[in-house]
């Protein structure tokens, strides 16, 4: 019978090389059509647009020369840059430790932490975060930054640890307006980590938690090294888009006056009237912070994410 | 006649309204491997976890080494420790290294040191016949290398009694050899297991007593010969004619 004899298994050859894009006609047409449509709106724009940039206004706002100490000091525009990252990196660990507790809690098998939890994530999460940032600062900050009057205790406290409270926390003379602004970023930021967390904790597989328990594993340890490693791996690309976020929600609370960096670009545009310019000197601090942050986040899901 | 080593009495337990173990009487003795069979449902599976509490029983008694188990934690972390238990899905710590995932229970539960506990794994890798995976990560092995992986884990704890849910039931049927061998091999050493499989000939072989169960009942238990050759309930005879 034909096609009766037995085929030996054939070895793996390599692939042969992917096909090289080549420019077509077609590609050339397109380019050349865009870049028609885009030089001719730059023409008729030059002669609409009444602006001229003016970049040598601006650079004297972010460092200038104190003839007090001869020295070159920040100016507001770094100012405020170094409160937004103070803001960035403790807001995202408070709002962690939040969202880490919020998030075991939301699930728990008590009915009181799971409705403590539950309610918090739901009160934040209906709210516009501006409407929240009102609300929050002008509630704590008249009721509560008083009894707490947290500068007249750093300012008894002795100058050293004043000089270390000042680099974590910035100027000691505004330290209520930091903090207000921090919690505020960081309970806002926590309901959202909180539902990420819980996602994490639910995206486990039930058979992991039986399979520790068989062993002998107690509750402690299997949440510990079985079920929290595994859960937060899986949440590495939420997580890390919620930091993103929270480094830009950190420019709201510049509503309230908390002098973060798009309050100061603010109070420079008011005073040198060059929107352009300082706003976009703005943008491309906000950008290069989030974009070091989002490369650390793809380095660590490279490492620890998901599939391994 | 020594005390059992498992003794179950009058089990019976409900999942919401279905009654799904029904009065069930067992007793098997150290050293005995008992194999349980039966159609989809019959509750199987159900029997083995109410063994080490996966599941919690509503009525009836199960006697560990004579102790009743009363679901306090701390008798069930104890009992626990000495049932060994290997799941049909393999449930492998995927962050973990193979290695990592028999030390830890070691070094958490047993409390031993990471220089003996690495010894212990590495003598029961080499024990299912994969010593050289240990750095490897679980999604990096195959299925049959993956549950001869969650045997040694469990072995590792040195249990008395090894609890199998359809071991076999996820794998091809090229990787089953490689598990059966190494199930074989545990009860040619004279551990006491408990099996739930649909691997007849592996019965067949290495059971002393074979369980049938239908719609949570124990139908029949009877030695492997008296069970293939003279089933006495009509049931058994219908599901033998069906898989034999």
């Amino acid at each position: 019978m034909a096609g009766d004899e037995a085929a030996a298994v054939i070895a793996p050859r390599p692939a042969p090389p992917p096909a090289r894009y080549r420019w077509g006609l077609l590609d050339a047409f397109w380019l050349a059509l865009i870049g028609t449509i885009a030089v001719a709106v730059a023409w008729r724009s030059q002669g609409a647009l009444s602006y001229n940039w003016d970049w040598s206004s601006v650079w004297p706002f972010i460092v200038k020369y104190d003839s007090a100490s001869a020295s070159w000091v920040p100016n507001l525009l770094l100012q405020g840059l170094m409160t937004t990252v103070r803001l960035a990196l403790w807001g995202m660990l408070l709002a962690t430790l939040i969202g880490l507790l919020m998030g075991w809690m939301r699930n728990h098998r008590r009915l009181l932490l799971r409705l403590i939890a539950s309610s918090y994530v739901m009160t934040v999460r209906n709210i516009p975060p501006v409407v929240f940032v009102f609300i929050f600062v002008y509630f704590i900050s008249s009721q509560f930054m008083p009894a707490l009057a947290l500068d007249t205790r750093v300012g008894q406290l002795p100058a050293p640890i004043q000089e270390l409270l000042s680099v974590l926390f910035g100027p000691l003379n505004l330290i209520n307006n930091f903090f207000l602004g921090l919690i505020c970023l960081s309970v806002f930021t926590g309901a959202y980590v909180t539902e990420i967390v819980r996602a994490g904790l639910q995206s486990v597989p039930a058979g992991q938690s039986e399979a520790a328990h068989s062993l002998g594993l107690s509750d402690v340890d299997t949440m510990r090294w079985v079920i929290w490693p595994q859960a937060l791996r899986n949440v590495l690309p939420s997580l890390s888009g919620q930091f993103i976020q929270l480094i830009k929600d950190s420019s709201l609370v510049s509503l309230v006056s908390i002098q973060e960096l798009s309050f100061m670009a603010q109070d420079v545009q008011v005073s040198t009237q060059r929107v352009f310019e300082v706003f976009v000197l703005t943008a491309g601090v906000y950008f290069c912070i989030c974009f070091v942050l989002s490369q650390l986040f793809a380095h660590l899901e490279r490492r620890h994410g998901r599939s391994r | 006649m020594s005390t059992p080593l498992i003794e179950i009495q009058g089990l019976n337990k409900w999942f919401g309204p279905h009654h799904v173990l029904r009065d069930i009487d067992l007793s098997v003795q150290a050293g005995q491997k008992v194999v349980i069979c039966g159609p989809s449902g019959s509750g199987k599976s159900t029997l083995i976890r109410c063994l080490n509490q996966l599941e919690q029983h509503q009525q009836g008694s199960i006697r560990f080494e004579g102790q009743l188990l009363e679901g306090d934690a701390a008798q069930l972390r104890r009992v626990r420790r000495d049932m060994g238990m290997v799941f049909q899905q393999f449930n492998l710590f995927g962050h973990l290294s193979v290695l990592q995932n028999c030390v830890l229970p070691l070094k958490r539960v047993l409390g031993l040191s990471e220089s003996l506990a690495r010894e212990r794994a590495m003598q029961l890798l080499e024990r299912v016949r994969i010593p050289e995976q240990a750095h490897k990560f679980p999604a990096q092995l195959s299925g049959g290398q993956q549950q001869r992986v969650a045997i040694a884990r469990s072995l590792c704890m040195q249990p008395k009694v090894m609890l199998f849910d359809e071991p076999t039931s996820a794998l091809d049927p090229e990787m089953i050899k490689e598990v059966l061998d190494v199930m074989t091999e545990l009860a040619e050493s004279g551990m006491t297991m408990l099996c739930v499989t649909h691997e007849m000939g592996f019965a067949r072989r290495v059971a002393d007593t074979l369980v049938f169960m239908d719609q949570g009942c124990l139908i029949e238990q009877a030695p492997p010969e008296t069970f293939f050759t003279q089933p006495q309930s009509p049931r058994t005879q219908s599901f033998l004619a069906q898989i034999l």
